[in-house]
């Protein structure tokens, strides 16, 4: 009989965190030591049932989880196809899916007595996300945030403040995500006896692709149920964004094995493929950043590229080990959707669900767009509403020429 | 015997340690820096580091980011790397060069192309800081067939268990990573580097250098008292960054009195 865990897509990394050949450990010695003491740690605490009922706990009463999945109406009829499913995840404590990863290392760096957190962001939802944990916990944070992104992502700024956390500008390159990713790597490796590096998506070195990827999954988990309750069977397919791509692994993951299930990746294509964008998967090709082997946009010398994105969130040249390994083994359709039509789904859900999605979501339903009117009525698609887009107005309002928003 | 293992026995021979200058390739500018790398054995360097410029030095403190900034501004590959290493060998067949950087450029030039071109222009080793041993045999292996030295990072949180890990994969040298933070930040005492550099030796035959936080004279000579080299950077790096070739090879000669006198 065949080994039902060998022939599963659920079954990476191995033992040395590879995804095929994506993934690994590649990070400077000094950091070598924290990183295995992480993984150690990570692996008792998932096997803890004391760990995973406090866990639960949190995102039961504190997360407000499950969130809902809600069947938006008029987005269907207004498309004409499919049937559309929105996985609420904007409606989660802080606003966005990067809450349910937070909780989960929150405990983990707790558990490993560490006293202050560090963290990147890019829109700012992780350095919410996790100012909010650190408060809960009492412990120190940190974030790390590229200048340009302080900038157009200010209300997010002030509520990490707020919530007692410093705020750190990174000028460094573009003063995006990625600037400030090593910003933070170089603090953890001057202060590696007590600050845990809490990441905010699937990537970075083992274990952390596998690790934020096991404490989304409860978006797939919960979705799963869920359609369960409301169809009596699987959805036909998932739709989601991807920058570094965690709340798309989150949903992805808990299908990977049904086959009736087609599954949507969306980058952001920023003002298109052949001019500046974000999409690694489109416009990259493997490489070695940050930890981990992904692919990433860089030229022809191996110097990394900025990425562009209207998106915040999405603003990054890499994406998660797990994805690049999805894409070439094909069980993932990865495609991609211009900040014009991130833009101008953002709106259309505004005014026919009465939902203001962010940014980073609104490229999952441009890309829905395109496919929804395509498909028959009885089929189930549930898109990722992965942050809720208050944070986005004044970009929105910039972008299309109004005023009233500062 | 190859120009490392050479150059060591001969500083043994003569009871001093060796002064490991880096600097990065193409910084401030393409000719400078080849001046630059010239001079440096005239003015006292015993081996070179020669830093690859990378867009993210996630390991490097603002003197070594800017180094690569310039001379990725000012056209630098890994190509011309290498093209740098041919040239300098014309005049100098004796000093090791070591290359240091990050993995990404290597990988995309494909690591076996890249043993064999490296060899070819006359490089000694390589210092990959993203590639911890559980990550290296797919550069190691092909430089190894190409007689490159890979040289390991310890750091002081490479604690006794793990040193035989990295241990029993390092040529060339080890080199220690005296604080745990970025480059050309702070500095450990000459007692924290003393023990470490007793620790390491308990475990390898290798020579071990010693760097990250070396700004001075003085300090280099502390080193040197203890370590088998002492290699100072981000503060070359600053007299790099004003463009003039005499400026830093004077720095360099004050850096190896101090290593040369360190043990009379």
């Amino acid at each position: 009989m065949a080994d039902p865990i060998k022939n599963s897509l659920r079954s990476g990394p191995d033992a040395s965190g590879h995804f095929g050949i994506f993934g690994g450990r590649f990070v400077a010695e000094t950091l070598m030591p924290l990183i295995l003491s992480v993984e150690k740690a990570y692996g008792e605490a998932r096997n803890d049932p004391s760990f995973t009922a406090e866990l639960s706990n949190l995102l039961t009463h504190y997360v407000g989880r499950p969130s809902p999945l809600y069947h938006a109406s008029r987005l269907s009829a207004h498309w004409g196809g499919a049937k559309i499913y929105l996985k609420r995840e904007d409606l989660n404590h802080t606003g966005a899916h990067k809450i349910n990863n937070c909780m989960g290392q929150i405990l983990l760096a707790k558990r490993m007595g560490k006293k202050r957190i560090i963290a990147e962001t890019g829109a700012g939802q992780h350095g919410v996300a996790t100012a909010t944990a650190c408060a809960l916990m009492g412990l120190d944070c940190c974030i790390f945030m590229g200048c340009t992104d302080i900038e157009r992502q200010a209300p997010n700024v002030y509520r990490m403040k707020l919530l007692g956390a410093e705020v750190r500008p990174v000028t460094a390159g573009a003063g995006t995500l990625k600037d400030a990713m090593n910003e933070a790597l170089r603090d953890w490796v001057a202060r590696v006896d007590d600050t845990y590096y809490l990441i905010g998506t699937v990537a970075g070195p083992h274990p952390y692709p596998a690790m934020v990827r096991d404490f989304q999954c409860v978006i797939g988990d919960e979705t799963r149920a869920q359609m369960q309750a409301q169809e009596g069977r699987l959805p036909d397919s998932l739709v989601a964004c991807i920058g570094g791509g965690s709340n798309a692994m989150g949903l992805f993951h808990p299908f990977l094995d049904e086959t009736s299930v087609a599954i949507y990746g969306v980058e952001a294509a920023g003002h298109g493929l052949d001019k500046l964008h974000a999409a690694s998967l489109a416009g990259g090709r493997p490489g070695v950043l940050h930890g981990n082997r992904t692919y990433l946009l860089m030229n022809d010398d191996g110097q990394i590229e900025e990425g562009h994105s209207i998106s915040a969130g999405l603003d990054y040249p890499g994406i998660g080990p797990e994805h690049s390994w999805l894409k070439e083994n094909g069980r993932v359709t990865y495609v991609s959707a211009t900040d014009e039509e991130a833009l101008d789904a953002f709106g259309l859900v505004t005014r026919l669900e009465g939902i203001i999605p962010a940014l980073e979501s609104a490229h999952a339903f441009a890309y829905a767009q395109r496919l929804a009117p395509t498909l028959s009525k009885d089929h189930l698609m549930v898109v990722n509403l992965s942050g809720r887009g208050d944070k986005d107005i004044a970009t929105v309002a910039k972008f299309r020429g109004e005023g009233g928003v500062s | 015997m190859s120009r490392l293992s050479q150059r060591f026995a001969d500083l043994k021979a003569q009871n001093r340690a060796a002064l490991v200058v880096f600097t990065s390739a193409g910084d401030p500018s393409i000719l400078t820096s080849q001046a630059i790398l010239n001079g440096l054995p005239a003015a006292g360097a015993d081996i070179i580091e020669l830093g690859m410029p990378f867009t993210d030095a996630m390991a490097d403190g603002p003197a070594i980011q800017q180094a690569s900034k310039r001379a990725l501004e000012a056209g630098m590959t890994l190509a011309g790397v290498l093209g740098m290493v041919e040239t300098f060998r014309k005049q100098d067949a004796k000093t090791p060069i070591v290359l240091m950087g990050y993995y990404n450029p290597v990988y995309i030039y494909g690591p076996e192309r890249f043993a064999k071109d490296a060899a070819k222009a006359g490089v000694d080793g390589m210092i990959i800081v993203d590639l911890p041993p559980e990550e290296a045999d797919e550069l190691l292996v092909p430089l190894s067939r190409s007689g490159i030295d890979f040289i390991f990072l310890t750091a002081p949180t490479t604690d006794e268990a793990r040193l035989p890990v990295v241990l029993t994969k390092a040529s060339g040298f080890v080199y220690y990573v005296s604080i745990t933070g970025i480059t050309g930040t702070v500095s450990a005492s000459e007692e924290a580097i003393e023990n470490a550099v007793r620790r390491i030796r308990r475990f390898t035959p290798l020579p071990v250098a010693v760097g990250f936080g070396i700004r001075t004279p003085e300090q280099a000579a502390a080193v040197a008292r203890h370590a088998d080299a002492a290699v100072v950077g981000s503060a070359v790096v600053e007299k790099v960054a004003r463009g003039d070739a005499a400026l830093v090879h004077a720095f360099v000669a004050e850096l190896a009195k101090g290593v040369r006198t360190a043990r009379q």
